[in-house]
């Protein structure tokens, strides 16, 4: 079954930080922070996005650069949080 | 003791791992003034070799000009050498205020006030003019020091895509409920050499009722046909609200930065901003020579229309020669290599030739953009830049990389 969260994050992801022309593809265990694509001051508007999108609050101290690295690991901080 | 055992091996092995990263800065000791020609002891206790220096921020060839370093000379004797104080105290001289006033004329905008360094301007900027009510919306591949100063502030924060107007304007959109929208920018962008399009970012800027500051460090004296900076190159003179840029590059290379903009922003600068109330005054010899640098660029465009005929010069030969260089006009001139050991191997080779070069890899640049960035100056003479040409062709024909792509290139070398 597909999984809407993470096919979500992905497309949010393409859209905000892969430049025109650049082809990545961004998978579920594609490193996006230590892999480069998405720098650790730009992660804000991935932050700001899931909050507005799933009416979550992340607080910045589960805001870091692993929390983020990946749509695997972005999905399962939205779902924490969205449960809580 | 407090600096014991355990803070010792803390230390040493996180350098351990910037030695191991490949990440580790090595200082390179050059034993004559700045300029086209100079000498270098590298590594420390080597013979001192002559080289001709390709990566300056020298762009117009003033850091040792004669007439500066005369001015340098007569100002310590008139003004001294220090004032012990900050400006508002006992810090501020008349040159100083003439000094300001001279960057505002030279700027075409209607106040400036004087920083250490452009590092301290933009660390003070955002956090004296907006607050939590207000955002910054910033190009992604801005200097390290205007995120610095972002994150000093209390504003909301994001970014844009590099130079992408149509995500700005998205972002913008976003972030209309803000009181305050303030775009930054570099005017030049220090990695790449790509200017940025300030025409469309005031347009913009204006449909959207925002700010926008630049940080115009690799473009103050020299971009724009009168050297005003990237504001001038883009035709929007008057329209940018806040300029921050230093005297450490173009103007003379010593120190100094500024901020330039909107009277009543850089009044309040003046009174609020931290670098300003809490750091030294600017020294009185860098005033001085700085006060001469403005009148050399405001007499003649001689040394900035020098520095564009030497760019388009390197330009064309060194794309003719076969290499990948980043198109554009501006002096910094990417030679584009992809791959990071690649990089530093062709750097440490043209040392060998005699050109001062430097590889750029991640994460100073992205993963997988490594390259030599080459800087011309006013200061180079054609001689200089035939023999950074033919020492380049020489090495590039060692690593078989003459009329190689990207693809061509990353298929030989990997990324």
């Amino acid at each position: 079954m597909a999984d809407e969260l993470k096919d979500k994050i992905r497309e949010y992801v393409v859209d905000e930080y892969v430049e025109e022309g650049e082809d990545i593809e961004v998978k579920d265990d594609t490193p996006l922070i230590s892999g480069g694509l998405v720098d650790s001051f730009s992660m804000v508007s991935l932050k700001l996005f899931l909050e507005t999108e799933y009416s979550i609050k992340i607080p910045d101290e589960r805001a870091t650069a692993e929390a983020f690295d990946t749509v695997n690991a972005i999905a399962a901080l939205v779902r924490e949080y969205a449960d809580a | 003791m407090v600096y014991g055992t355990a803070a010792r091996e803390f230390y040493q092995n996180e350098l351990v791992g910037i030695r191991n990263d490949g990440l580790f800065k090595e200082e390179r000791y050059i034993v004559t003034p700045q300029g086209a020609d100079i000498e270098v002891e590298f590594p420390e206790g080597a013979p001192v070799k002559k080289v001709i220096n390709m990566c300056a921020n020298n762009y117009l060839g003033l850091s040792s000009h004669p007439d500066v370093v005369k001015a340098a000379h007569d100002g310590l004797k008139a003004k001294g050498y220090g004032m012990s104080s900050v400006r508002f105290i006992c810090g501020t001289q008349d040159a100083h205020r003439e000094l300001e006033r001279k960057l505002t004329a030279f700027l075409g905008t209607e106040d400036t006030l004087l920083f250490a360094s452009c590092m301290d301007a933009n660390a003070a900027v955002f956090e004296v003019t907006l607050g939590p009510e207000d955002v910054v919306i910033a190009d992604r591949l801005v200097h390290a020091s205007v995120i610095d100063g972002i994150k000093l502030c209390d504003a909301q924060y994001d970014s844009y895509k590099h130079m992408d107007m149509k995500h700005l304007e998205k972002k913008l959109q976003q972030f209309a409920d803000k009181r305050f929208r303030m775009v930054a920018t570099d005017g030049v962008f220090s990695m790449d050499g790509d200017i940025a399009p300030l025409d469309e970012i005031c347009e913009l800027a204006d449909k959207y009722d925002a700010m926008v500051l630049v940080d115009d460090s690799h473009a103050s004296g020299f971009m724009g046909k009168t050297g005003r900076g990237t504001h001038e190159h883009c035709g929007v003179v008057g329209r940018v609200d806040v300029i921050t840029t230093t005297m450490g590059k173009a103007l003379g290379g010593a120190s100094g930065g500024c901020i330039s903009g909107r009277a009543e922003l850089v009044e309040l600068c003046r009174q609020r901003a931290r670098p300003y109330l809490f750091s030294n005054t600017v020294a009185p010899v860098v005033v001085t020579a700085s006060l001469k640098v403005m009148d050399i660029i405001s007499e003649t465009t001689e040394r900035r229309d020098k520095l564009e005929q030497n760019t388009l010069y390197f330009r064309e030969q060194m794309t003719a020669a076969g290499f990948d260089i980043r198109p554009g006009v501006h002096p910094i001139v990417p030679i584009m290599l992809y791959n990071a050991q690649l990089a530093q191997d062709v750097a440490r080779d043209l040392y060998e030739e005699g050109i001062y070069v430097i590889g750029f890899f991640f994460p100073v640049v992205p993963k997988g953009q490594a390259r030599i960035r080459v800087q011309l100056s006013a200061a180079h003479e054609k001689e200089h830049i035939d023999k950074a040409i033919a020492a380049f062709k020489k090495i590039g024909e060692k690593y078989g990389i003459l009329g190689l792509g990207k693809k061509e290139i990353i298929d030989k070398y990997g990324m």
